[in-house]
C-alpha cells in the first residue's frame, strides 16, 4: 500500500473541492471494501481518501411518492433492512443481499458497486431494469445519469474530474410489474458473478405490456437487452416467449474467456439466468412472489 | 456416532474435555506467527518472478539498497556456497539442500511464476515493498511447460540442467544420461500381470487428470529471525516441523543445528504445507546483513504461487475381474509432477493405489516429473487422493459392469490382516472390512433417492499413517499436576490428546496435565505434526513418561512407608497403595516428593513404526443442476476405522474437515494459468474452496479397530478422509446425470461444456 491521505467531507460543496483538489488520484470512500483493498494491493494509484460518509444525504434514504432516493454512502444492510425497499424492489435487494459476506454488507454501498463499474457488479443489472438514476455532484454542479449509461468500460464511468454520486434514485413501479434478479456463482457464497441478470415486466393479464432485461459479466460493462423485451412486449406469456427471450440474451452476450467462465458458458448462462429470472419477475408481477 | 469392537473401560481416553489452547486461541491471546515482535525488527518484502520460466542475466540493488529506510536486499548470491545434494527429511516428504535452496532464492534462472528472486529489509514494510519495484532483474525468457505429460516429452523445456532420470523400474526405456524433465521412473510389481489380466472376465481401463490443488491453510506463511553476532540463529516462524525447519536452515545457511533455534509459533493451518522453508533462510539472510531481526510474511497471492500444491496428474488404471467379482489384476501409470523441482508424492500414491484390495497380480509404474509450477509440498495423505481416485473410479465402473453392488464388490476383495500390499509386506490388523460393512449397513445407503438428476456415490480410501520420532518431557508438581513439554506442534488438537493419553496413564484427570509446546532448545528431536502421527508417535511417548512416573511414585512411597518396593502398587485411580491398606493419592505424594529425593522429572524419546493404517469409507448423495451445471452436495456419510478416538469430537472434526477439503478437489479447486504461464487465480476469491454453507452436516461414523500396535489402540485419523471424496462424487454425478467425468475438479464449466448441446 502507498501512504494516503484521509479527509473527512462533511457537506457535498466540501467534498467536491476536496476531490478536485486532490486529483486524478483523490477517490471518494464510502465503505472502501473495493478502494482500500485496490490501493492496498496497489491495483489503484489512490494519495487522497475523501470520507463520504459524514455528509448526511450520502447515508440517507428517503421514500416519497416518486420512489426511493438512497445515498451513495448507505450501506447495503440497510438497504435491505428497509421493508419498503424489500417490498417494492426486490430486484435490488437481492443484489445486496450477496455482495460480499456479512461483515462486508456492514460497509459496502450501491454507490460504490455503482462506481467501482466492474462488468460482474452485482447491483447494476439489477439497478438498470429499474430505470435507477445516479444523482452526481461535482464542480459544475449536478447532473444525473442513468445507471444504463453510467459504466463505460471496466473500471470506467462518465464521472469526471471532482464528481461522485451522491445518491440513487429508483422510481415507484407500476402496478402489476415485477423484477428480479440472479446469479450463477459455482459457490454458495462469497464468489463473483459468472453471468448475472436482472429483470423488469409489467404485464396485464396473460399479455406482457413492457419488459427490461440486462445482463452482467457478458460485456465490457452491464449490458441492457432490448431485443429480450421485444421478443416479449406485446405477446402472451408462454414457454416459447420466455424462451425467445432467453434466446435474444443469449444472442446478445458478448463474453470472454478467463479463470471464471469461458464464452460457451457464459452465453449459455445469460439463457438460463435471463429464462429463471424473467419466470421469478412475472411471479412478483402477478403478486405470487 | 461411535462403534467400539472390543470395548475397554478408559476414564479419560473416549472423553470429550476442552482443550488446553482453546480459550486462547477464541479469545485472540494465542500468538501466531504474524504476532511476533522483537527489538529492533525490520520489516521484510519478497520480489517475485513475473516469468514461469527464464534465465537471470543481471540483478541490479542498487536503487534499492538506497532508498531511505531500506537497510539490506538479499539474492542468491547470499547464500554463499551452494548447498550440497545432502537431503533434509520433512518427514512426509523429503527434499535436497541444492534444490530447496534454489527454491528458496532462484539461483542464475526462475522456475515457476512467483518464484522468489530477492528480498528487502526495511524499516517498514511500505518502503520494503516500494523498494521491490526498484530492483532492476533482466531476464531472459525461455519457453515453458506446466502440463506433465507435455514435460516427459523428448521435445519439452528443460528446467533443471543437471537432472538426469533415475530409473527403479526392471522394463524402462528411459535414457538416464541425457537432461530430462522426469527425475523418476519407478515399478512396483507383483505376481504376474498378464496372468492375472488374462483370467479377467471383465477388465475396465480408464484415463483420468486431476489438478493442482492448494492445501489452503488460513494462515500465510511468516518467518522472524534473528542471526546475532555470535553466528546463532532464532527463527521464530509457524511451522508444523521446528525439528524439520532447523535442519533446513542448517543445510541452507551452513550452520551447525546447535546455532540454531526454532521456536514454533501457533500455526493457523498446514495440511502438509508448512513442512519445509520458504522466507525462514531469507529472513535470516536478512537479519545477518542488518543486524536485526527481520520478519516476513507472504501475501495470500504469493502462498498460492510459491508455496505447496499438491501434484497434477496424468493417469491410466486398468483393472481385470472375474464375473464372481474376484479382482485379478490390475495395473496403474501415474505421472504426477513435482513442481520445479523433483520430489512429487508419486511413490505414496503408487503404494495406495490398490491398498484396499487384495489383487495378486498388479503393476503400478510411477513418474515424478518436474513443470514450471510451484515446487508440491505434502498435502494431507499426499499423493492419495488422486491414484485412489482413478482406482475407485474404475472399481465403480467394474461393479455396474458385473452388476454387483459396489460395497459388496469392494468387500469380496477387501484387504484384511496379513494381505500382502503393493510391496509384498503383510498388512497387520486393519479395519477395512468393518468400514465396508459399516458403509452397507449404514441407513443412509438404505435410503431413497428422490428428486430429479439425484444421484449417489461410493468410494473407500487407505492411507499409512506416520509412525517416526518423538520426544517428550514431563515433571511432577507439588501441586499434584503434570507439565508436559512437546515438540510436536499443535495443528489439529495434538495438546489435548496427548495430555489426555498421559492423563490415562497416570490414572489423572486431564485438568491435571499441563501440556506446553517449546522450541528446538528445550525438548528432544520430534518429527513433523504430519503423516497422522502425532497422536500416535506422541501418545506412545506420554505413556512410556507415565510409566516411568508410576514407577518412581511406587519407589517414593515404599521410601515414606518404609516397605519394599515391590509391595507398593500404583492404582488406575490414580493412588498409589501400600500393604495394610496404606494408600496416598497422586497429590498428596506429589507433595512429599522435595523429602524423598528431590522432585520426578523424566524423559522419553521414541521410534515407533507400529503406526496402524487407516481405511475410510464416504457415501455421498447429490444434485446436478443440468441448466448450470452446479452440483450440491445433499448428504454425506464419512466411515472410518479410527483405532481409538482419543478425543471423539477432534477426530470427527479431521475427518469433517477432509471430506470439505476432498469435496473442493471434486469440484471446484484448482490453479488457472494464462497463455504465459502466469497463475490468474492466486486467491481465496477465485481459488474456490468450499465454505461453510456449500456444505451439508457432514455425518461422521467412527469404527474402533484399536491399532494393537499403540498403548491405547491409535490409528492416525487427519489425513485419509481426503482420500475417497473425488471418486464418490465422481460416481455420485454419473448416477444424476449419467455422465463419467475423468479429470478433475468436476466444476460446473466442466459440467456444462461436456454435456451442453453446442
Amino acid at each position: 500500500m502507498q501512504p494516503v491521505k484521509y479527509k473527512r467531507a462533511t457537506s457535498v460543496a466540501e467534498a467536491v473541492s476536496l476531490l478536485q483538489g486532490g486529483g486524478e488520484f483523490a477517490r471518494p470512500l464510502a465503505g472502501g471494501t473495493d478502494v482500500i483493498v485496490q490501493a492496498r494491493e496497489r491495483r489503484r494509484d489512490i494519495d487522497l481518501f475523501v470520507d463520504i460518509k459524514h455528509i448526511p444525504e450520502l447515508m440517507a434514504i428517503s421514500h416519497d411518492a416518486n420512489g426511493v432516493t438512497i445515498g451513495a454512502a448507505v450501506p447495503l444492510h440497510l438497504v435491505y433492512g428497509d421493508a419498503k425497499i424489500v417490498s417494492q424492489w426486490p430486484a435490488v435487494t437481492e443484489a445486496a443481499h450477496v455482495i460480499g459476506g456479512t461483515a462486508i454488507q456492514g460497509r459496502a454501498t450501491l454507490g460504490g458497486n455503482l462506481c467501482n463499474s466492474s462488468p460482474a457488479a452485482d447491483s447494476i443489472p439489477a439497478m438498470m431494469v429499474l430505470d435507477a438514476v445516479a444523482h452526481i455532484a461535482g464542480p459544475n454542479g449536478k447532473r444525473d445519469v442513468s445507471v444504463r449509461e453510467f459504466c463505460t468500460a471496466p473500471g470506467r464511468n462518465v464521472l469526471a474530474l471532482g464528481e461522485f454520486v451522491v445518491s440513487i434514485s429508483l422510481p415507484k413501479p407500476p402496478a402489476g410489474s415485477g423484477g428480479a434478479w440472479q446469479r450463477f456463482i459455482p459457490r454458495n457464497e462469497m464468489d463473483i458473478a459468472v453471468v448475472n441478470a436482472g429483470v423488469w415486466v409489467q404485464l396485464d393479464g396473460a399479455n406482457v405490456t413492457d419488459a427490461r432485461f440486462a445482463l452482467g459479466a457478458v460485456a465490457p460493462t452491464p449490458i441492457m437487452v432490448p431485443a429480450a423485451a421485444e421478443a416479449l412486449i406485446g405477446k402472451p406469456l408462454s414457454d416459447a416467449t420466455i424462451a425467445a427471450a432467453g434466446d435474444a440474451a443469449k444472442a446478445a452476450a458478448k463474453p470472454i474467456d478467463d479463470m471464471r467462465g469461458s464464452v460457451k458458458q457464459r452465453k449459455h448462462l445469460a439463457k438460463v439466468l435471463t429464462e429463471r429470472t424473467l419466470r421469478h419477475a412475472i411471479e412478483r408481477a402477478r403478486g405470487q412472489a | 456416532m461411535v462403534s467400539t469392537e472390543k470395548p475397554r473401560q478408559y476414564k479419560v481416553v473416549g472423553t470429550r474435555p476442552i482443550r488446553p489452547d482453546g480459550v486462547d486461541k477464541v479469545t485472540g491471546r494465542a500468538a501466531y506467527g504474524a504476532d511476533t515482535k522483537a527489538e529492533g525488527m525490520l520489516f521484510g518484502a519478497v520480489l517475485r518472478s513475473p516469468h514461469a520460466h527464464a534465465i537471470i542475466k543481471s540483478i541490479d540493488t542498487s536503487k534499492a539498497e538506497a532508498l531511505p529506510g531500506v537497510k539490506a536486499v538479499v539474492t542468491a548470491r547470499d547464500f554463499g556456497a551452494h548447498a550440497g545434494g545432502g537431503v533434509v527429511d520433512l518427514g512426509e516428504t523429503r527434499g535436497q539442500a541444492n534444490y530447496m535452496q534454489d527454491n528458496v532464492l532462484a539461483n542464475h534462472k526462475v522456475l515457476y511464476h512467483g518464484h522468489a528472486v530477492a528480498g528487502v529489509a526495511a524499516t517498514d514494510q511500505h518502503i520494503a515493498e516500494d523498494a521491490l519495484a526498484l530492483i532492476d532483474v533482466q531476464y531472459e525468457v525461455l519457453p515453458f511447460v506446466i502440463d506433465v505429460r507435455e514435460a516427459m516429452l523428448d521435445t519439452a523445456p528443460i528446467l533443471l540442467d543437471d537432472l538426469r532420470t533415475t530409473v527403479r523400474a526392471a522394463n524402462s526405456t528411459l535414457p538416464t544420461d541425457k537432461p530430462t524433465n522426469i527425475a523418476l521412473h519407478m515399478s512396483l510389481e507383483k505376481g504376474d500381470l498378464e496372468k492375472g489380466m488374462a483370467e479377467a472376465d471383465v477388465i475396465v481401463e480408464r484415463e483420468f487428470e486431476t489438478g493442482m490443488f492448494h492445501q489452503g491453510y488460513i494462515e500465510p506463511q511468516n518467518a522472524t529471525a534473528f542471526w546475532n553476532r555470535d553466528g546463532e540463529i532464532t527463527v521464530w516462524t509457524s511451522t508444523q516441523g521446528a525439528f524439520s525447519v532447523r535442519d533446513a536452515m542448517a543445510a541452507l545457511c551452513k550452520v551447525p543445528v546447535s546455532k540454531i533455534k526454532i521456536v514454533p509459533m501457533e500455526i493457523g493451518g498446514g495440511f502438509g504445507g508448512k513442512l519445509g522453508v520458504y522466507l525462514e533462510p531469507i529472513a535470516a539472510l536478512l537479519s545477518r546483513k542488518t543486524g536485526h531481526p527481520v520478519k516476513l510474511w507472504m501475501t495470500r497471492e504469493a502462498v498460492f504461487q510459491a508455496t505447496g500444491p499438491t501434484s497434477a496428474t496424468y493417469m491410466r488404471v486398468k483393472m481385470g475381474a472375474k464375473r464372481d467379482g474376484t479382482f485379478t489384476g490390475a495395473y496403474a501409470y501415474l505421472a504426477y509432477e513435482a513442481g520445479a523441482f523433483p520430489g512429487s508424492p508419486m511413490g505414496a500414491g503408487a503404494q495406495c493405489a490398490f491398498a484396499p484390495y487384495n489383487i495378486p497380480n498388479q503393476t503400478v509404474e510411477g513418474f515424478d516429473v518436474v513443470i514450471n509450477g510451484p515446487k508440491t509440498a505434502a498435502y494431507r495423505a499426499p499423493g492419495a487422493p488422486a491414484s485412489e481416485f482413478a482406482v475407485e473410479a474404475v472399481v465403480n465402473e467394474l461393479a455396474e459392469q458385473l452388476e454387483i453392488d459396489p460395497i459388496e464388490l469392494r468387500l469380496r476383495n477387501a484387504s484384511k490382516e496379513g494381505t500382502p500390499n503393493t510391496v509384498g509386506q503383510p498388512f497387520p490388523r486393519i479395519g477395512a472390512v468393518e468400514v465396508m460393512d459399516a458403509m452397507k449397513s449404514h441407513p443412509h445407503y438404505a435410503s431413497e433417492l428422490t428428486g430429479e438428476d439425484v444421484g449417489r456415490g461410493v468410494a473407500v480410501g487407505f492411507w499409512f499413517n506416520g509412525g517416526m520420532e518423538s520426544s517428550s518431557s514431563a515433571a511432577v508438581n507439588s501441586d499434584g499436576t503434570v507439565s508436559l513439554i512437546l515438540g510436536s506442534t499443535d495443528i489439529g488438537g495434538s495438546r489435548a490428546s496427548l495430555a489426555m493419553q498421559l492423563a490415562e496413564t497416570l490414572g489423572l484427570t486431564m485438568d491435571d496435565v499441563k501440556p506446553q509446546v517449546v522450541d528446538t532448545d528445550s525438548v528432544g528431536w520430534t518429527h513433523v505434526t504430519g503423516g497422522s502421527r502425532t497422536t500416535f508417535a506422541g501418545g506412545w511417548v506420554a505413556y512410556e513418561l507415565g510409566m516411568q512416573i508410576r514407577e518412581q511414585m511406587r519407589e517414593r512411597a515404599a521410601q515414606i512407608w518404609e516397605v519394599d518396593a515391590d509391595k507398593v502398587t500404583y492404582g488406575d485411580d490414580g493412588a498409589i497403595h501400600g500393604p495394610d491398606s496404606k494408600t496416598m493419592s497422586f497429590a498428596e505424594l506429589s507433595g512429599q516428593l522435595a523429602a524423598t529425593g528431590g522432585r520426578i522429572a523424566v524423559s522419553a524419546s521414541l521410534t515407533k513404526n507400529t503406526q496402524g493404517p487407516a481405511y475410510a469409507g464416504h457415501i455421498v448423495d447429490l444434485k446436478v443442476d443440468r441448466d448450470t451445471g452446479k452440483v450440491e452436495i445433499l448428504r454425506y456419510t464419512a466411515i472410518q476405522d479410527v483405532g481409538t478416538a482419543i478425543h471423539p469430537s477432534y477426530v470427527e472434526g479431521q475427518i469433517q474437515g477432509g471430506v470439505a477439503q476432498g469435496i473442493g478437489m471434486a469440484l471446484n479447486e484448482e490453479y488457472i494459468y494464462d497463455d504465459e504461464g502466469r497463475l490468474r487465480n492466486g486467491s481465496f476469491l477465485d481459488y474456490r474452496m468450499p465454505v461453510a454453507n456449500d456444505l451439508p452436516m457432514i455425518d461422521t461414523v467412527l469404527i474402533e479397530v484399536p491399532n494393537p500396535g499403540h498403548p491405547y489402540g491409535v490409528r492416525g485419523v487427519g489425513e485419509v478422509p481426503i482420500v475417497p471424496p473425488m471418486a464418490a462424487i465422481q460416481q455420485a454425478i454419473y448416477d444424476a446425470i449419467g455422465t463419467r467425468f475423468y479429470v478433475t475438479p468436476i466444476s460446473p464449466r466442466r459440467i456444462l461444456e461436456e454435456t451442453m448441446p453446442d
